[in-house]
């Protein structure tokens, strides 16, 4: 059926859409270039990686989708959103696994390869034709598109390509600018010679040709360039521009996932600064040899993700005791053990706190966006410097993978180190001269004249000293710990967002603002007087929650990491453990803050948070009674 | 090498005496091979007129970590077994500073023994001292990986059950190595110009110095205090050359070439007599902290040019030319 030129185009606030294939099939390059036209069209855009667990799953298998999951948006977007309104699958079984995760919304179009329903292998053929029929019976908008056909029309390995061609439908449906699209493909393969440019180039303009001819839909999402420049990257490579941006020069770290890729690409830039990054035999050593870095020079920084955090406890606990500068980073996946290492959880944040045996007082921050990726490196060198003190950096899976524009940084000289102090150190001067108010004291750095001294893991004293005595111990301890109040003191109270005061304030901290603050918008606007609030600093606590609280009827806290539920049988206020920001306020401030987590490994939905706030603040929309257990017969 | 505090000129010649590389004074038992082992230190400090303030000891725990205490330099005692990683990022961020290392057979062998592996394939330039008296003695006798088996302690008092590591077996198997020598603690003449000649080898430099604990293991090594036959001194022209009253004193001798690292681990194989000297050394083999520092200097222009270029390729709007 070949359809007129002219189609009505439907203009859309926002869109999720999806591209998945077979790993190796190319959607991740597909869904990364639809992101990027999209962000240069001047619309906001949050990408998700959909990344199966291992390298190379089997072909064709329910498990093993890879691709990349675009939310497009007519104004800033925070974050990767709810359900997918369109996707676009090379095969019918990946898209099997994305129906039963419920990541698909109900009755979502589908551009599906029907290279399937006439395959050799009658089981394959049978199988396409099954799942075609289910997902058109469960009432999936499903078209059968002949990419493989079309793409060899073209190339002689439709593997290579089909990708390609899948923008081209994609830039169609969308309306968006096939300009752009063909500048994206000479960026995207910059690398290679132009003749593969070129091909491709051919597949977009093929796959934009057929949609045109064969879809009879068509979307605009009305798009506001920004007025000061923007870049797109995701959440792990603004941590290492961040590294490059802070003037840090050591980067140790052992691989995993997923922070290794932070340092895939730092590896790649840091040396034309004068960078180094060490793959260290463990995550034991990465930690030690950013210490030995940090002692002995600029501050330095170890990236990792939870086990590897785990392992790294002891060597923080040195460098809290030494008061060596040092920043970690801490890229959270699921757990506990090895967990979900591609997925993300908000579970580190009390080991992050008080990790370490002893009390081991240091700085932890958690990023909220992928902006703020890049200037938390920058403000824990400058906090781990200022202070001597180990500043913990929490990110998670989700925003390490996920891309969103944001203005670009402009470089200030202010975010680098001080050069090393070689200076001979003033007779007298004790190397742990701290202030009784603060506990600040100054660092002397190996170089220095008349500052030799040796530090130790060891209590010591003024003198770096090792002491058993008690007034020295409880002199030592009193100090490191004053730093956390110093730091408290040049805090900002974090802003309410929303109305100043109502029925319900949501705090939250990490990657789970976007969607908190949306769903807040949301909920306003159909009336409930919902707010909240997000913990950058998490150690110390900024200033100002309590007040802000006390203004609400009610707090909870929204994360993703475990909190036991009230509705579970078992389950009463002798006994339920409460997630990790929860529980903190609720000691500190004697607040009864209630909490909701979930622990799917994905990000949590705005959705999900608007469906729990109704029922929290309209109880009885749904029964709130726990669920007691039937007898059964 | 190429850092900012190389380029610091010395405008006055130091001299410096014994005293000035003394720190603490040290709590080890009388008797203790430690103490054999810091005045062979202190003596090379002063003899090669090594800048306190330019000299950093890096250690582990145990008796022998507490060595930085008695120097009067930079010290760092860490924490058990990271004192290989510790010193590693002390050399990497700071090439101009000298850097030794001190840590005993459970602090290098036991708990740290996958970085004294790595530390070999680092091949940094720095000095390690095993101290090993193969016991624990802070935590007060326990069998450690040099007890030689049937050692009675406090965790096997039925006598160890393994038989003993080997530590120069072990590093000279490891790709990389470059400087491996062993000592015994009593016989300070070559104690001292071993710990000389592996401060001058440019590379990883590996002492293992067997070491007295008259408080855990009182009687170990009587029998062979009292036969000097029982000691092998190596020497060569490109060795150690023996002083005269050391070749009366010592008669088994082996004149060993230390470029040959076949011989070399065929010696380092037997523990009766007991070889000391040095047994193998390659000045050829890179230095991990040369091969990475690029020569680039991290200058606020490097790192702004650096960025820009970078954010260059993530600009989306308005787009880069």
């Amino acid at each position: 059926m070949m359809l007129q030129a002219e189609k009505p185009v439907v203009t859309l606030k926002e869109h999720i859409v999806e591209i998945i294939s077979d790993s190796g099939e190319g959607a991740q390059r597909c869904g990364q270039s639809l992101g990027s036209i999209a962000a240069r069209m001047g619309n906001g855009i949050w990408t998700v990686e959909i990344i199966p667990a291992e390298i190379r799953p089997p072909a064709r298998s329910v498990a093993g989708a890879s691709g990349n999951r675009i939310r497009i948006g007519a104004g800033r977007i925070t974050n990767g959103g709810d359900e997918t309104d369109l996707v676009v699958a090379f095969n019918e079984q990946v898209l099997l696994g994305r129906v039963r995760d419920r990541e698909l919304k109900p009755g979502c179009t589908i551009l599906l390869e029907n290279m399937w329903r006439s395959h050799k292998d009658p089981t394959v053929a049978a199988s396409y034709k099954e799942a075609y029929d289910r997902l058109v019976a469960a009432g999936y908008k499903v078209h059968e598109v002949p990419m493989e056909k079309e793409c060899l029309a073209l190339v002689n390995d439709a593997r290579r390509g089909k990708n390609m061609f899948a923008l081209g439908m994609l830039c169609s449906i969308y309306s968006l600018d096939l300009a752009l699209a063909r500048e994206q493909i000479a960026i995207t393969f910059g690398k290679k010679e132009r003749s593969v440019i070129d091909a491709n180039i051919r597949l977009l303009d093929a796959g934009h040709a057929w949609a045109e001819a064969h879809l009879d839909f068509k979307y605009r999402i009305p798009a506001t360039r920004s007025t000061v420049p923007q870049i797109v990257v995701n959440g792990n490579t603004a941590l290492a521009l961040g590294v490059l941006a802070s003037g840090m020069e050591i980067c140790a770290m052992y691989p995993i996932t997923p922070a290794t890729s932070a340092s895939h690409y730092l590896s790649d830039v840091f040396e034309k600064v004068g960078g180094i990054v060490h793959q260290a035999e463990d995550e034991i050593a990465a930690c030690a040899f950013a210490i030995g870095a940090s002692y002995a020079g600029k501050c330095a920084v170890t990236i990792t993700s939870g086990p590897g955090y785990s392992l790294k406890q002891e060597g923080i606990g040195l460098a809290v005791m030494c008061e060596i500068p040092l920043v970690v980073i801490n890229v959270q996946r699921g757990g506990p053990s090895t967990g979900q290492p591609t997925k993300a959880e908000q579970g580190d944040l009390l080991s992050a706190m008080f990790g370490s045996h002893g009390d081991a007082p240091k700085v932890v921050m958690a990023a909220s966006t992928i902006e703020d990726c890049f200037y938390s490196v920058v403000t824990a060198r400058k906090i781990a410097e200022t202070f001597n003190m180990v500043v913990v950096v929490l990110t998670d899976a989700g925003l390490a993978t996920s891309q969103q524009p944001f203005p670009r940084p402009q470089f200030s000289e202010s975010w680098l180190a001080p050069p090393i102090d070689q200076t001979p150190v003033p007779e007298g001067t004790k190397p742990y001269d701290w202030d009784p108010a603060t506990g600040l004291a100054r660092r002397i750095v190996p170089g220095q004249p008349n500052g030799m001294h040796t530090i130790t893991g060891l209590a010591h004293d003024r003198l770096s000293h090792v002491a058993y005595d008690p007034d020295a111990n409880q002199e030592g301890l009193r100090m490191r710990s004053l730093k956390l109040a110093t730091l408290q003191k040049s805090l900002k109270a974090p802003p309410v967002v929303g109305g100043d005061s109502g029925d319900l304030l949501v705090i939250g901290w990490g990657s789970t603002q976007g969607a908190i603050e949306e769903s807040v918008a949301t909920l306003r606007a159909e009336g409930l007087n919902v707010s909240s609030m997000h913990l950058r600093f998490l150690q110390p606590l900024p200033p100002g929650i309590k007040d802000a609280m006390q203004r609400f009827k009610t707090v909870m806290t929204i994360e993703s990491n475990w909190g036991d539920s009230p509705q579970d049988e078992i389950i009463d206020e002798n006994n339920r453990r409460y997630s990790a920001l929860a529980m903190l306020l609720r000691a500190r401030y004697l607040v009864d803050v209630d909490c909701w987590t979930e622990v799917r490994g994905q990000p949590i939905k705005p959705g999900s948070i608007c469906r729990v706030i109704r029922e929290k603040l309209k109880p009885g929309a749904k029964p709130v009674t726990k669920k007691l257990k039937a007898a059964k017969s | 090498m190429n850092t900012a505090t190389e380029c610091l000129l010395r405008l006055v010649e130091e001299h410096h005496e014994l005293e000035d590389y003394q720190g603490g004074v040290p709590r080890w038992c009388t008797g203790c091979g430690d103490n054999a082992i810091l005045a062979a230190v202190q003596r090379l400090c002063r003899d090669e007129n090594l800048r306190p303030e330019k000299t950093v000891f890096v250690s582990g725990i145990g008796c022998s970590s507490r060595f930085p205490h008695y120097m009067r330099t930079y010290g760092f005692h860490g924490i058990h077994g990271r004192a290989l990683p510790l010193a590693e990022g002390v050399k990497m961020s700071r090439p101009d500073l000298q850097v030794f290392v001190n840590t005993g057979d459970g602090d290098c062998c036991s708990i740290g023994a996958a970085h004294w592996i790595h530390a070999l394939r680092y091949n940094m330039n720095m000095t390690l001292m095993l101290h090993d008296n193969q016991v624990y003695g802070l935590t007060k006798m326990q069998a450690s990986p040099t007890s030689p088996k049937g050692t009675k302690t406090n965790t096997s008092p039925r006598g160890s059950y393994l038989d003993a590591l080997n530590p120069l077996t072990v590093t000279l198997g490891v790709q990389n190595v470059s400087f491996v020598a062993q000592v015994v603690d009593w016989i300070p003449e070559v104690l001292f110009d071993v710990v000389r000649a592996a401060f001058h080898h440019k590379g990883f430099s590996f002492i293992r110095i067997i070491q007295r604990c008259p408080e855990w293991l009182p009687r170990m090594f009587e029998p062979v205090l009292h036969d000097t036959n029982r000691v092998l001194l190596l020497h060569h022209a490109d060795g150690l050359q023996l002083s005269e009253s050391l070749t009366r004193t010592y008669r088994k001798q082996l004149e060993h070439d230390p470029s040959d690292i076949h011989r070399a681990r065929e010696i380092a194989s037997g523990s009766d007599p007991i070889p000391v000297g040095i047994l193998y050394r390659n000045p050829e083999v890179p230095c991990y902290e040369e091969t990475r520092h690029a020569g680039q200097l991290t200058t606020p222009a490097h790192v702004r040019a650096a960025l820009e270029t970078e954010l260059d390729k993530y600009t989306v709007w308005p787009q880069q030319a």
